[in-house]
């Protein structure tokens, strides 16, 4: 069911099932979820709200455990976080007592390493934050935060980015702003994205490959190619093949989430566009 | 990496700035003294001016007997002429207000960020905890005088006994303020328990141990000058008892004076070393 290099995939996802304990009973978030992503690659993850995007993306930062299945990174199992993994978490997680210098200082201060200042320099500088080094967090917009934010998670040169629906809290035009800015970074360091998003339109404008995920339990209902070539302008978001594809991922969200009850494990099948 | 990780849909329910921080308790920084203007200041003055002059007037218009209320002339004039006598008093309740509070801060700071990485300790000795804020430590003084004596001891041990809890309670709060988020971005660094403590869960609290250490500290203020009422011929309370039992007004009042500038330098003091590190906050 995987279309990148099935053999070698950068990160694999194989049969994921993580099971929460909570006080009202057990709650299955994913169930069988398998994936593969190649490298180099940009897949963004959509699907009904509660549907375990958030789990899956946690468990493949190493962040959280499975209750069964694996995740590998490069062909070699997960067991906790790792450093070869860079997460953009919902909201930009800014660390409030730190300005931007020293939420940026900060994985180097966890790992203990000297800042790579050359890079970080020139990430700041790629994101149009230079000179904002000593600003605090509650002095940036949203959209600034975020852009520190992955600068921060950009600083480790970590060769998997995982992004948890990271400009969720944005007006749609910063996100529009932010989604080319991803772009841009991706095409200068091409960086593997994993990408949880609930926005149909902001999946298909970064990604090579949009995942929807069934409701709870989450396994992996369909995937779409997104065949247009880079770097893209917000004219494809007018056309009519996007239109399309953005309807037909709608309908299966909808589908999803109307669905009564999780039948069998439904087979995931590959739709291809033409642009 | 535990199998009873918390469902990560923690930010759902969060503000805008990604934490859930109540100001209230800060809210006593916010109209501090640091930020009146000018204009202000004059007013406060001019109203000070208004009311001593008032005062003044009204004593000496209507002969009020100096054992009464003597007037804020005198008890100027008392300050100045008696301060060298009033001075080692002053000295002694500052050691007892240091050293009881430090003792009491540090043990109580140590507690509040033990305590509360263990939920179900942390339930168990709530309880208690309350029992000893609510209780007015005063109370034990006599106790204490009578198994330690009329030295420093008694009064030491009753300023940490006043001055600890309040601490305790607040860091507590301050501690117990998780946020998943940033401990996960943390851990996702790699970052050990420690770590996490240190840049994690201390910057958080801090703001909170302030309040507890500028209450804690005006608390041990309180306890100490009672403590020293109570026996024992030296510190500032000794000397309200003194002058009172020889109806020295003006010096009784200069010593208030002096407890209210004490007072006041312990809130302006936490008022500036929270603006300098937990401004971020307000």
């Amino acid at each position: 069911m995987n279309t990148g290099d099935a053999r070698n995939p950068k990160l694999g996802v194989q049969a994921a099932t993580k099971i929460y304990h909570t006080a009202s009973g057990d709650l299955l978030a994913l169930d069988g979820c398998s994936l593969d992503i190649s490298a180099n690659e940009i897949v963004s993850i959509v699907g009904p709200s509660g549907c375990g995007k958030t789990t899956l993306l946690w468990s493949m930062s190493g962040l959280h455990s499975l209750t069964s299945g694996e995740i590998r990174l490069d062909g070699k199992a997960i067991t906790g976080p790792h450093p070869d993994i860079g997460i953009v978490f919902q909201e930009a997680n800014l660390l409030p007592w730190r300005n931007l210098d020293a939420n940026i200082r900060f994985p180097f201060e966890i790992k203990g390493e000297k800042p790579d200042r050359a890079w970080i320099a020139h990430l700041l500088n790629r994101v149009g934050l230079d000179g904002f080094g000593g600003k605090f967090p509650r002095e940036l917009s949203g959209g600034m935060q975020q852009r520190a934010a992955i600068v921060r998670a950009l600083a480790l040169k970590p060769s998997v980015l995982l992004m948890d629906e990271p400009f969720g809290a944005l007006d749609s035009f910063t996100r529009e702003e932010m989604n080319r800015l991803v772009e841009e970074i991706w095409l200068d360091t091409k960086t593997t994205i994993v990408f949880i998003t609930h926005s149909i339109e902001e999946a298909i404008f970064l990604s090579d490959r949009v995942v929807v995920l069934s409701a709870r339990p989450g396994r992996v209902a369909k995937e779409y190619r997104v065949p247009f070539a880079r770097p893209r302008s917000l004219e494809i978001m007018a056309t009519k093949e996007v239109f399309d594809l953005t309807n037909r991922i709608k309908m299966d969200i909808v589908g999803e989430r109307t669905r009564p009850k999780a039948p069998e494990r439904p087979s995931a099948e590959i739709v291809r566009i033409r642009p | 990496m535990s199998g009873g990780d918390a469902i990560p849909e923690f930010s759902k329910s969060k503000s805008g700035d990604g934490h859930e921080v109540s100001l209230t308790n800060l809210s006593a920084f916010a109209s501090g003294p640091g930020i009146k203007s000018g204009k202000e200041v004059a007013a406060i003055l001019a109203v000070a001016v208004i009311i001593i002059g008032g005062i003044e007037l009204a004593l000496r218009l209507f002969h009020v007997p100096l054992y009464i209320m003597p007037p804020p002339s005198s008890i100027a004039y008392a300050l100045f002429d008696e301060f060298p006598l009033i001075a080692p008093h002053l000295g002694y309740t500052l050691v007892e207000l240091l050293s009881g509070f430090t003792i009491g801060a540090i043990i109580g700071l140590v507690l509040a960020a033990v305590i509360t990485q263990f939920p179900f300790a942390e339930k168990i000795v709530a309880p208690y905890i309350l029992l000893l804020v609510t209780t007015p430590m005063l109370a034990l003084v006599p106790l204490l005088i009578l198994r330690f004596g009329f030295g420093y001891t008694p009064r030491i041990i009753a300023v940490a006994l006043a001055a600890g809890p309040m601490v305790m309670i607040n860091a507590a709060t301050g501690f117990r303020r998780v946020d998943s988020a940033k401990i996960a971005l943390a851990r996702s660094y790699g970052a050990s328990t420690l770590q996490i403590f240190w840049k994690i869960r201390a910057p958080m609290a801090l703001p909170m141990i302030l309040v507890g250490l500028m209450i804690g500290a005006i608390f041990g203020l309180l306890t100490a000058v009672g403590a020293e009422m109570v026996g024992g011929g030296f510190g500032l309370g000794n000397r309200l008892t003194t002058y009172s039992s020889m109806i020295q007004m003006p010096q009784f009042f200069a010593v208030v004076l002096i407890l209210s500038t004490l007072g006041i330098l312990i809130y302006v003091l936490f008022f500036l070393i929270g603006k300098k590190w937990a401004s971020w906050e307000a």
